[in-house]
């Protein structure tokens, strides 16, 4: 393959052209075939150190991007939000040219700050992998989920992609988005009003406020996890309504494509977006959705890695 | 050493607003005052020729933050109206939002003492109309007034009681004190960091609706009307109030209205840079806003052009976006950026935008300045329109970088500045009139 990664930071598809999300999706399914391998790990990131850091809490992106970065034979650091300098009123910028200045390569950070990797990557060398940043991006998270459709639809192209709960909060709608518009399918955002705004109309994606109109044609239904703060804001009367209207029942399978397949982030909800018989069901791609993550992240890791000094 | 106050400003483009001049001609200055031509012998003043660059009243700028007391990191009384000068102000209202608040006598007191030994330009402090601009009280009016304030406000803050506002603008009226006003609805503000419309959806930023500052225009017209007093709506940025402003006044209303230079520049599509000096409060907002802001200084709604001059450290604003404080500063950029924006766009005359940054305020604030008239203070602003240069921040006077229009290309710049007939800022070069004189 001739196309050659030229960027030391993944902050969001947005910035990225068709071209280069193809070139990760299609290094990721290199990595996958090394996951299926008895001997699991490989020397790409031998003598390279990422650090990990973790402002705002996550469990199952921290522990992928660990894993991925194991996999990978790298040198390992992993911070939180508890970690001293924080609590010591250390600015995030300061704490992070100390650790450049250890001659660490790469930081995976996650932050409740929307723009908050956008930010260090302009001020620092380092490169800067976002894992999440407020409700902005989360590009490893929609270039998993694209790499599943992929995997099980054969294309992206003309399918017709629904993404379905509390769009106005979800770094994983907003990365998805673009993703998926760039490859060529058509969008839908579905939801309460409240939570899906209009503007989206403007990039071409079909919003849509009543959920069986919006899963009528659908080959992929994207769950988006509903939390219970939003409800304490005034968004939705109750978990209950919002189960009744916006969730994913048994019964709603009957009126949705036979193969269309159910997708969710996680963690999931049962009961709320998503009824246990959907979850675990034989449409649901959901645990297939995180054994590709780490596939994905090792892409991601290892064509940054390639574009440092 | 007596500095010099007496000048012959010869072959200028005088304008002075108020009273509908714009000629070329000579303004004579004495003593610190603005007086007829031939009026004295020409050898006692300094002669200085100003063809091709244009002779203004003084700029005042009504709405600056001084962060003296309290936040003297980010500007001192001595570096912001040291900046006040280079940007051709020589009034301006300094903001209470100080540490302490500037809501008793005592720190205004404070304030007036150190801008008169230490400050180059006029500092007309304004007092809180609430104590500690908390919004639950009223302020001591009447000692405020004594103490010498022009204005009241809570700036950055703003009442959300009702009854307390309605009391507090009838009792300021009592003392003749206008009400400056910070339009914004707590909750629906909520912790919003960007305007709320297309690219705060796109971004996933937390957003404040225009909405929030437009519920509290609708409030103050009507609360002006029942408390038959004035208010003046601050930083105006939304094509709503903008429009609510003009039907009120239309209606009788003594509603004014400012607009910032950044509002009149820049919209909300800049904020997918991650730059924290574009986050201000209001919010740049959508092009259909900035417009509307336009067109109502071209129809007079709004009749001030004012800074919103907010200072802070680079260490304060070098941070996540969330994080970092409200504000930019504005001094040194306001005649460039309106020259640029508005003036050579064709949006107003010349005469237009130097009516926004001196009679419009003056009038509101009721004070005797803004004028060329004879007999008033010699302020005086030189400035050449077409002056082209690239906006750099490491010529500020401020002790803040925070802008957003470093590199901005300007055409139009504040070429010498006076106060009181002693000029305390130029650009000009000393040796060009005599050079025109032997030749």
């Amino acid at each position: 393959m001739d196309f050659q990664w030229t960027k030391k930071d993944l902050l969001d598809l947005y910035d990225l052209s068709r071209d280069e999300i193809l070139h990760i999706l299609n290094t990721a399914e290199e990595f996958k075939k090394v996951s299926q391998r008895n001997v699991k790990k490989v020397p790409a990131l031998r003598g390279r150190t990422v650090v990990n850091l973790f402002v705002e809490p996550s469990t199952r992106t921290r522990v992928s991007f660990e894993l991925a970065e194991q996999r990978l034979s790298a040198d390992i650091i992993n911070m939180n939000a508890d970690v001293s300098s924080f609590r010591k009123g250390e600015t995030l910028l300061d704490t992070l040219k100390n650790i450049q200045a250890l001659q660490a390569d790469i930081v995976v950070m996650r932050h409740q700050a929307t723009g908050a990797p956008n930010f260090l990557a302009r001020e620092l060398n380092m490169g800067v992998v976002n894992a999440g940043d407020g409700a902005h991006s989360h590009p490893t998270q929609a270039l998993l989920d694209i790499f599943t459709i992929r995997e099980k639809k054969g294309r992206i192209e003309g399918l017709n992609v629904v993404i379905v709960g509390d769009i106005l909060h979800s770094r994983v709608a907003r990365s998805n988005v673009w993703g998926l518009l760039k490859l060529g399918a058509n969008v839908t955002f579905a939801g309460p009003a409240t939570l899906v705004p209009r503007e989206f109309e403007k990039i071409g994606v079909r919003v849509c406020h009543n959920l069986k109109d919006a899963l009528a044609e659908a080959d992929v239904v994207n769950l988006l996890r509903i939390q219970l703060e939003r409800q304490q804001r005034g968004y939705f009367p109750s978990l209950g309504e919002y189960s009744r209207f916006f969730g994913i029942h048994p019964e709603t399978l009957r009126y949705i494509k036979r193969d269309a397949l159910i997708m969710h982030p996680g963690p999931i909800n049962r009961g709320v977006e998503i009824d246990s018989a959907v979850a675990d069901g034989p449409q649901s791609v959901i645990l297939e959705q995180v054994t590709n993550g780490l596939a994905v992240r090792m892409a991601v890791l290892f064509l940054v890695a390639g574009c440092l000094k | 050493m007596k500095k010099n106050n007496s000048w012959i400003l010869k072959g200028g483009r005088i304008i002075d607003p108020a009273n509908h001049i714009d000629r070329i001609g000579d303004l004579w200055i004495r003593d610190g005052r603005i007086v007829e031509p031939d009026s004295f012998d020409p050898a006692l003043a300094e002669t200085v020729n100003l063809h091709g660059l244009v002779v203004a009243p003084g700029l005042i700028d009504m709405h600056v933050h001084l962060r003296q007391p309290g936040n003297t990191d980010a500007e001192t009384i001595r570096t912001g109206t040291m900046a006040a000068a280079a940007g051709g102000f020589t009034s301006i209202v300094a903001m209470p939002n100080t540490s302490p608040c500037a809501d008793n006598a005592a720190t205004i007191q404070y304030i007036k003492e150190f801008a008169a030994r230490e400050g180059v330009v006029k500092v007309l402090p304004s007092g809180a109309l609430s104590v500690g601009r908390k919004g639950e009280e009223m302020s001591p009016v009447g000692s405020l007034k004594a103490a010498g304030v022009v204005a009241l406000t809570d700036d950055g803050s703003c009442i959300q009681n009702n009854e307390l506002m309605r009391h507090v603008v009838e009792y300021a009226g009592n003392f003749g004190l206008p009400v400056l006003e910070h339009c914004e609805d707590k909750f629906l503000a909520g912790d919003g960091v960007m305007h709320e419309g297309y690219w705060s959806v796109l971004l996933g930023m937390k957003a404040m609706p225009a909405a929030a500052e437009e519920v509290i225009v609708a409030r103050d017209i009507i609360l002006s009307r029942l408390a038959s007093w004035k208010i003046h709506i601050q930083h105006v940025s939304s094509a709503q109030s903008v429009k609510m402003i003009r039907a009120a006044q239309a209606d009788g209303v003594r509603i004014s209205a400012e607009a910032t230079p950044h509002h009149i520049a820049l919209t909300d599509v800049e904020i997918k840079k991650f730059d924290t000096n574009y986050k201000m409060n209001p919010p740049l907002r959508s092009e259909e806003d900035r417009m509307a802001v336009i067109e109502g200084l071209q129809d007079g709604t709004i009749a001030v052009i004012a800074t919103d001059h907010a200072p802070h450290t680079q260490t304060a604003k070098l941070v996540e976006f969330d994080h970092a404080p409200f504000g930019i500063i504005g001094l040194e950029t306001a005649v460039p950026v309106a020259l640029t924006e508005l003036y050579h766009k064709n949006y107003l005359s010349l005469s237009q935008v130097i009516s926004k940054f001196t009679v419009g305020p003056a009038s509101i604030l009721g004070i005797d300045a803004g004028t060329l008239s004879v007999g008033a203070a010699a302020d005086v602003t030189i400035i050449d329109p077409d002056c082209e240069y690239i906006v750099d921040v490491n010529d500020f006077y401020s002790k803040s970088r925070n802008t957003p229009f470093n590199g901005y290309a300007a055409k139009g710049r504040t070429m010498a500045t006076f106060v009181d007939g002693v000029c305390i800022f130029s650009l000009l070069k000393e040796s060009e009139p005599e050079d025109e004189e032997s030749k």
